[in-house]
């Protein structure tokens, strides 16, 4: 072995030592920071991991961005849904008069929301994208409440990590972390295009978060559980997208 | 094999062969171990793009251009295909099993892993010269000239002449470089101005585009250009001999042995 070699050898296992070490040190940090997913493990965690990362350190502040009034798309995409289940119908044929957001978990005063309630909390409009993962788009006027609003009103204790919603077809469910929950641009929708937000958009109530991908602003919510873990909901992986094939975190 | 050595031998393998005294087979290098390490990688990570691509793309085979688009717009262009989603007329009476979960799962994981791979490439070949020797056309190279030589010399289909077993030609320096400092940037910026939250934090990826469906479809476009890369690549090197090409970059030893005694 020559002095060259055996000098490359030293430095590469040094180097590939530090790597592991720092890897390892990286990973304690991350955790403790909360950039860890919840679908970190099996063989796509790696980039999962540096995806959610690397966006949280970059946009826990940013703001989606928001249109011209002119540029809303005449005919706002209706997706197709589920078939609506009996519980649904039946609130639909009273005008959703009886719909109610049960809100949860880590707060101090569990609460059970009417719509009308909902609506008399100030209302915020923004004009912003809903994009969906499958490649196509549409821009419209979100009319509703800022689900920090609301969190406010319940209030929520200092350990809450993330929110929990699920729809009223009780296969729907999501989770985000506080950065997303408490972001000025995260609402509880109940208006479109300064109407109300008709049944095939998400109405009576949908969640709407701008900086992510459609899937995550879930339709027709009813329930609202404040958390520190998400191990307990579902198969632990943070919603029910990653027990379907999809990534919990939809910033991408 | 003093021609040849004239020609083009390595600089380390000069170096090496003066310092030792004993009679020695040169082990030299046509490649490095990192660019070969790194050119399989990317090779990986490229395949796995283009498969989860095309995945992805089968979900909504239609392309459009502005800030928005879907099936109740105007498309600039549909691809000819079935979908995996009963929302899009695609003309076929069927429709293909969802696949975007995994798909998208494993295309942001390869180009995670590719896009760390390129940039340890360029870094270390700035660092070494290997961009500047190797893909930077020679002086004698940079005349319109040489040039037009170089292409005139390819459309004949001339042989690859046992220099380039040791060096690019022209005509690869230029598309190496093209293909790493205009395609892989372009792709990935594409691929950025697509992600809401990363125009959230840096608006300008996507307005500077023209809108995301614009974005979009300038992604689809680079990628097939990409594809097309791949394809000449493959072609050439089997035409340059595929053996020693291959061993050239798996093992870094060239086609052409070098003894001296």
């Amino acid at each position: 072995m020559t002095d060259l070699s055996r000098r490359k050898l030293i430095i590469g296992g040094l180097a590939a030592t530090a790597g592991v070490s720092g890897l390892g040190l990286a990973a304690r940090i991350a955790q403790s920071y909360g950039l860890i997913p919840p679908d970190h493990g099996g063989i796509y965690g790696l980039g999962e991991t540096l995806t959610y990362a690397s966006q949280r350190l970059l946009t826990r502040h940013s703001l989606a961005r928001e249109f011209h009034a002119s540029q809303i798309s005449k005919r706002p995409l209706a997706n197709e849904i589920p078939p609506l289940n009996e519980a649904f119908k039946r609130l639909q044929a009273g005008g959703f008069a009886d719909w109610r957001l049960s809100v949860n978990g880590m707060v101090d005063r569990p609460a059970s929301f009417s719509l009308a309630q909902l609506k008399s909390y100030p209302s915020r409009s923004q004009i912003t994208q809903l994009q969906c993962e499958e490649g196509w788009s549409y821009i419209a006027e979100w009319i509703g409440v800022p689900l920090s609003h609301v969190l406010g009103v319940v209030g929520i204790h200092p350990q809450a990590r993330y929110v929990v919603y699920s729809s009223i077809d009780s296969n729907w469910w999501e989770s985000i972390d506080m950065a997303d929950a408490l972001h000025p641009q995260t609402f509880l929708t109940y208006g479109m295009n300064g109407d109300e937000l008709p049944v095939g958009n998400g109405g009576p109530l949908r969640m709407r978060l701008p900086r992510q991908l459609g899937y995550k602003s879930v339709k027709f919510i009813t329930n609202l559980t404040v958390t520190d873990s998400l191990k307990s909901f579902g198969r632990g992986l943070g919603s029910a997208s990653p027990e379907t094939g999809y990534a919990w975190y939809a910033g991408i | 094999m003093a021609r040849l050595e004239s020609v083009r031998v390595p600089l380390e393998a000069r170096v090496q062969s003066s310092a030792s005294s004993a009679p020695v087979t040169i082990a030299t290098s046509r490649h490095s171990a990192l660019v070969r390490v790194t050119h399989w990688i990317t090779a990986l990570c490229f395949l796995a793009l283009l498969v989860s691509g095309v995945e992805i793309v089968i979900s909504h085979p239609r392309f459009y251009w502005g800030e928005t688009g879907n099936v109740l717009t105007t498309p600039l262009f549909k691809l000819p295909i079935p979908s995996s989603r009963p929302l899009v007329p695609t003309g076929y009476g069927y429709v293909l099993p969802d696949q975007n979960g995994w798909s998208r799962y494993l295309h942001f994981q390869a180009a995670w892993v590719v896009v760390l791979t390129g940039l340890l490439y360029i870094l270390s070949g700035l660092f070494t010269g290997h961009l500047r020797k190797n893909l930077l056309p020679g002086k004698a190279d940079r005349s319109l000239r040489a040039f037009s030589t170089a292409i005139a010399h390819h459309l004949r289909f001339g042989r690859p002449s046992e220099a380039e077993a040791w060096s690019y030609n022209v005509l690869q320096r230029l598309t190496y470089l093209f293909v790493i400092f205009v395609l892989f940037p372009l792709v990935i910026w594409t691929g950025l101005a697509m992600s809401p939250a990363f125009v959230s934090a840096v608006p300008a990826t996507v307005t500077s585009l023209g809108g995301q469906q614009s974005a979009r479809t300038i992604h689809f476009f680079v990628s097939l250009a990409l594809l097309v890369f791949l394809v000449v690549h493959v072609v050439m090197v089997c035409r340059a001999g595929f053996r020693s090409r291959m061993r050239a970059m798996i093992t870094g030893r060239a086609g052409t042995h070098m003894e001296r005694t």
